[in-house]
């Protein structure tokens, strides 16, 4: 145990993800020993990042503004929603430059064990803008795991009343990866979805 | 297959402890509590990453010591693996292999293959349903070690499921109420994954049949024959027949779902699955727990061990066979009869606390052992 202030913050460092007690003590005295003007800089922006930054409106994607970027840019197409777990999952996507639609994000996924249900996830506000027709495409890229399935699965069932096209992301063969190295589970699935190179 | 070196560090009662053993039969004789099983359970511990006496590793890691270290040679044709297994207990394991890290200790699964048969194997005949359910899901992934992503799929879907059960429950009682429209969606992934699980025991199921039933002849002349028959919790009554197609299960055990909601949500906990299934074994027509006598219980347990043998051996290589501390149960006439059964195995493993139980058929190297220690006479 530190004194006083440096336990705090070895302790507060300790309480993000991803980081254990001993990254925690290491983090901690490197920023005992930078220059004043650099923890500074660090602070401010730990501050400005909970002042400024909020939750889009519409997408519930992180934005500075009451809409995000993506929602008020009308040359998106606005016929497209793209479902993802989190603020990550668009930056990703929107790495490929492939997808020309707008987003919403749901803030996780169906999970009983961690006591995550449909409420506790924006699966109304995503409801409402469906309601419109203007949609006609939802695409539901949720992570290809149980708890991400179990998601798409239930949104799936939810939306099939309005009639809307409802399609999955692809999972598979990573490209310019080896069949080899590939797990079972994988290849099971790119097995599933092989598609026809005649058409 | 034969396992060529063994070397053991903090596990159990040895501090260290090396190994070398041959094709062909060892036979490891010493006192009770010197730690013959120890050795025995090392290897069984390689071979399916699962102790034959223990649920958790806690015990398996000598007193006093972080974690301990199980190291193997096998050798299969002309090609030796080396496998690296470091057990700490509460952690996940780590394991290595030809000394490059695996990534997942899964990976190791299926690299030795080894059938142990021990006292605890009563069990299988006398015990819960829950033996019998590892018994057959062991085999599976023993044999194809694809299984295990099928088994941790399906525990994962259990676990989620089991969860929103529970707490729909508690919110039932307090008269709240229960959006169970997620439930549809568990009660779908459930239905998948428990059907190929299902699918995969019975075809296991009926490979098994004829293999226990030659066993058990060889073993005895008295009982029997043996008949294995497969039980679906969501099969309710024994006179409709268990479909053995993918598609069909997922359908009985989607209806089976919708049929006992009610008693699920009232219990907070699943009922149906192959979770809640069983392995009947029955003797003629009489089920066997409860009617065998000792020795035919003894019979058919090995019945089943001996049976997993042949499957392994039929596809491929042979697996180590590992007799621990068993011919003390057994008559004269089994003992022999066992032994000409086995004989032939290309590796067999033999512990025994005295000598003259051991049967001439199976003299092989011997290995004595004492307190801390193991050498070969």
């Amino acid at each position: 145990m530190y004194e006083g202030a440096v336990q705090n913050l070895i302790d507060e460092l300790g309480r993000l993800p991803g980081v254990g007690p001993k990254s925690a003590q290491r983090i901690a005295f490197h920023l005992l020993a930078a220059e004043t003007a650099d923890v500074k800089r660090l602070t401010h922006a730990l501050t400005e990042v909970k002042e400024r930054v909020r939750f889009c409106d519409i997408c519930g994607n992180v934005s500075e503004e009451e809409e995000c970027r993506i929602c008020r840019d009308a040359r998106r197409d606005g016929a497209v929603i793209c479902v993802v777990e989190e603020s990550k999952d668009v930056v990703a996507i929107e790495r490929t430059r492939e997808y020309r639609g707008r987003y919403h994000v749901l803030g996780g996924a169906i999970s009983p064990i961690e006591g995550v249900g449909p409420d506790d996830l924006r699966i109304k506000e995503l409801m409402a803008r469906l309601s419109d027709g203007q949609v006609t495409e939802l695409i539901l890229a949720t992570d290809p795991n149980l708890e991400g399935e179990a998601t798409a699965t239930y949104l799936a069932r939810l939306v099939k009343p309005m009639g809307l096209k409802v399609t999955r992301l692809a999972s598979g063969l990573p490209v310019g990866g080896d069949l080899e190295y590939a797990d079972e589970v994988t290849l099971g699935r790119a097995f599933e979805g092989r598609r026809s190179l005649e058409d | 297959m034969y396992v060529s070196h063994l070397q053991l560090a903090d596990y159990r009662s040895y501090p260290e402890v090396y190994l070398e053993l041959g094709p062909g039969i060892s036979t490891f004789v010493g006192a009770n509590g010197t730690g013959k099983t120890n050795l025995v359970e090392a290897i069984g511990y390689v071979a399916t990453l699962d102790s034959h006496r223990v649920s958790t590793d806690a015990p398996l890691v000598r007193k006093g010591a972080e974690r301990a270290v199980v190291r193997a040679a096998v050798v299969r044709g002309d090609r030796t693996a080396m496998i690296d297994l470091e057990i700490t207990p509460g952690k996940a394991n780590r394991a290595r292999l030809n000394r490059a890290p695996a990534t997942r200790p899964r990976e190791i699964l299926g690299i030795l293959r080894a059938v142990l048969f021990a006292p605890e194997d009563l069990a299988l005949v006398k015990g819960d349903p829950g033996e019998r359910r590892r018994f057959l899901d062991e085999l599976l992934v023993a044999r194809a070690p694809r299984l295990a992503g099928v088994r941790s799929d399906y525990d994962r879907v259990l676990k989620q499921r089991n969860a929103l059960l529970k707490s729909a429950s508690a919110s039932l009682a307090k008269r709240r109420d229960v959006d169970l429209s997620t439930l549809d969606v568990w009660d779908e992934h459930l239905a998948t994954a428990g059907a190929d699980l299902i699918a995969a025991r019975l075809s296991l199921v009926s490979e098994l049949q004829p293999l226990v039933a030659k066993s058990y002849a060889e073993l005895t002349s008295a009982g029997g024959p043996p008949v294995l028959q497969y039980r679906c919790s969501a099969v309710p009554d024994d006179a409709t027949p268990v479909p053995s197609e993918h598609p069909q299960l997922v359908d009985t055990l989607r209806a089976a779902l919708r049929d006992s909601r009610d008693q699920e949500l009232q219990r907070g906990v699943g009922l149906v699955g192959p979770h809640r299934d069983d392995l009947r074994l029955h003797l003629d027509d009489l089920p066997a727990k409860g009617y065998a006598s000792q020795g035919e219980a003894w019979s058919y347990a090995l019945s089943l061990r001996l049976a997993g043998f042949e499957l392994l051996r039929a596809d491929g290589d042979d697996p180590v066979l590992i007799l621990d501390d068993v011919f003390a149960e057994l008559d004269a006439e089994r003992r022999r009869r066992l032994a000409e059964h086995v004989r032939y195995a290309e590796q067999v493993l033999v512990s025994a606390a005295v000598p003259d139980d051991i049967p001439d058929e199976l003299r092989g190297a011997r290995f004595v052992v004492r307190e801390g220690g193991v050498t070969r006479e």
